[in-house]
């Protein structure tokens, strides 16, 4: 068991090696460094059928547990098994598989997801309500009143922008300095954390890949 | 040039730090978030209720998958941690590399902790390979899996006001941080106490993830200092009008 979690974790590193300087040195590793990131792009498409079979293992755990939404669960594995079969057999160029696909993404998938939209906009609203009653501080005061101020700039009326084009555009160019250079400061820090959570994997500190 | 001097530069601090940190451990500044997130475990596996990491979205192979790194270093010393639980923590995602991984990480913290037969893969899951599916798988576990804290660590999108609002529905603790701007406001607006930027790497430090873990934080504070210098010599050099 040991031996086999050395190895992996050798090979696992030697590729992330492999493929990192392959961006300083396109000349000399370009082609090993693509030629990894391809069976990386092919193990991640065989992660989704685990992943898939996954998800169909704990709805189905549900269902047999009797727990609650074990019913949807089960809705959830049939609907999967059918798609999944009509993707199977007719081909994407069969005029009755395309016909069943569009049905599932017209007349399934975009209005549920479009209703997960409308709750997100009504619960945005109702958190940004909740958040003085929540947490009192200088910062959360600032962030609402920028917001609500940013809405109204930007909102569309019928006599045009508020406080006329040229006052309206410099005052959201104003808002604009603050929010640009806040938000670089706060990638440049999540760029740094970034980088030094992928040497900790190259170095094989951590081990997400198991045998840790 | 620059980044391949950065990264090596970086590296050398990283290995450093490591070696230094193992000798003399550090005490780092109060994060509330954190200091939630260490009470929580004790709580779940002292009053049987369950720990719901979720790891979001981000894939392996873009630059998202850092946060997603970063949350299963935590996760390994969280599944340690609550090994002795009878309700192991539930562990949900958005992409499949990730839910695999999640497995073999929480398989990993179990074996060390000696208790490897308490792991399930089913508690490792994938929920939805879209935001929303992703959201919506989320949100069933949030109200039916009898959670006392939802940490959500990874990269999410706006879809992380729905699992802000189950959570506070459910009147669970939220311990919420991610890479994406968009997410970081939405839990600035919904979350007790949010994590902001950078404060996401530092889950394994909080946790007592290791040496590694803290030499990472030194070595970033150390970094971010290079970088206001530069531009601030930057700034001067542009207003004295030198070619840059």
């Amino acid at each position: 068991m040991r031996v086999i979690s050395l190895v992996s974790a050798a090979f696992a590193i030697a590729a992330g090696v492999i493929v990192l300087l392959g961006y300083f040195f396109p000349d000399q590793l370009g082609t090993l460094r693509v030629l990894l990131l391809d069976w990386a792009v092919i193990i991640a498409g065989v992660a989704v059928l685990v992943g898939i079979f996954n998800l169909a293992a704990v709805q189905m755990e549900k269902f047999r547990l009797g727990q609650k939404g074990g019913t949807y669960g089960l809705l959830l594995v049939i609907s999967l098994l059918i798609t999944f079969g009509v993707g199977l057999i007719l081909e994407p160029a069969n005029p009755y598989g395309q016909l069943y696909m569009q049905i599932a993404i017209n007349g399934i998938i975009v209005p549920v997801e479009a209703s997960l939209m409308a709750i997100l906009a009504v619960t945005l609203i109702y958190a940004s309500i909740r958040l003085l009653r929540r947490r009192v501080d200088v910062m959360s005061v600032v962030f609402l009143i920028v917001a609500v101020l940013f809405l109204i700039l930007i909102m569309p009326t019928p006599f045009g922008p508020l406080l006329g084009d040229r006052a309206n555009q410099a005052m959201v160019d104003f808002l604009r300095t603050f929010s640009g250079g806040g938000a670089r400061g706060l990638l440049i820090g999540i760029a740094l954390g970034t980088l030094l959570t992928g040497l900790r994997v190259l170095f094989g500190v951590d081990r997400p890949y198991g045998g840790n | 040039m620059l980044a391949l001097s950065l990264l090596v530069l970086s590296a050398i601090l990283l290995v450093g730090f490591t070696f230094w940190r193992r000798r003399t451990p550090a005490s780092f500044r109060l994060i509330g978030a954190y200091e939630r997130l260490n009470r929580s475990v004790g709580l779940a596996v002292e009053n049987g209720t369950r720990l719901h990491i979720s790891l979001g979205r981000g894939s392996l192979l873009t630059a998202r998958g850092g946060s997603a790194l970063a949350g299963l270093a935590m996760l390994r010393r969280l599944a340690e941690r609550t090994s002795v639980s009878d309700r192991p923590p539930i562990v949900t995602s958005g992409d499949a590399s990730l839910s695999i991984l999640s497995q073999d990480t929480l398989q990993s913290g179990y074996r060390a902790a000696g208790a490897e037969e308490q792991y399930r893969f089913t508690t490792g899951r994938l929920t939805g390979l879209t935001p929303f599916s992703y959201a919506a798988g989320v949100l069933s576990t949030i109200h039916d899996e009898n959670i006392s804290a939802n940490i959500v660590i990874g990269d999410l999108g706006t879809e992380s006001a729905l699992l802000a609002e189950a959570s506070d529905r459910e009147n669970t603790s939220l311990i919420a941080a991610s890479d994406d701007l968009s997410a970081q406001s939405v839990f600035f607006a919904s979350s007790q106490d949010p994590l902001i930027g950078e404060e996401l790497f530092a889950a394994g430090a909080y946790v007592g993830a290791g040496a590694s873990h803290e030499a990472s934080l030194h070595v970033q504070d150390i970094l971010r200092w290079l970088i206001i210098l530069a531009i601030l010599l930057g700034s001067l050099l542009k207003i004295v009008g030198a070619p840059i």
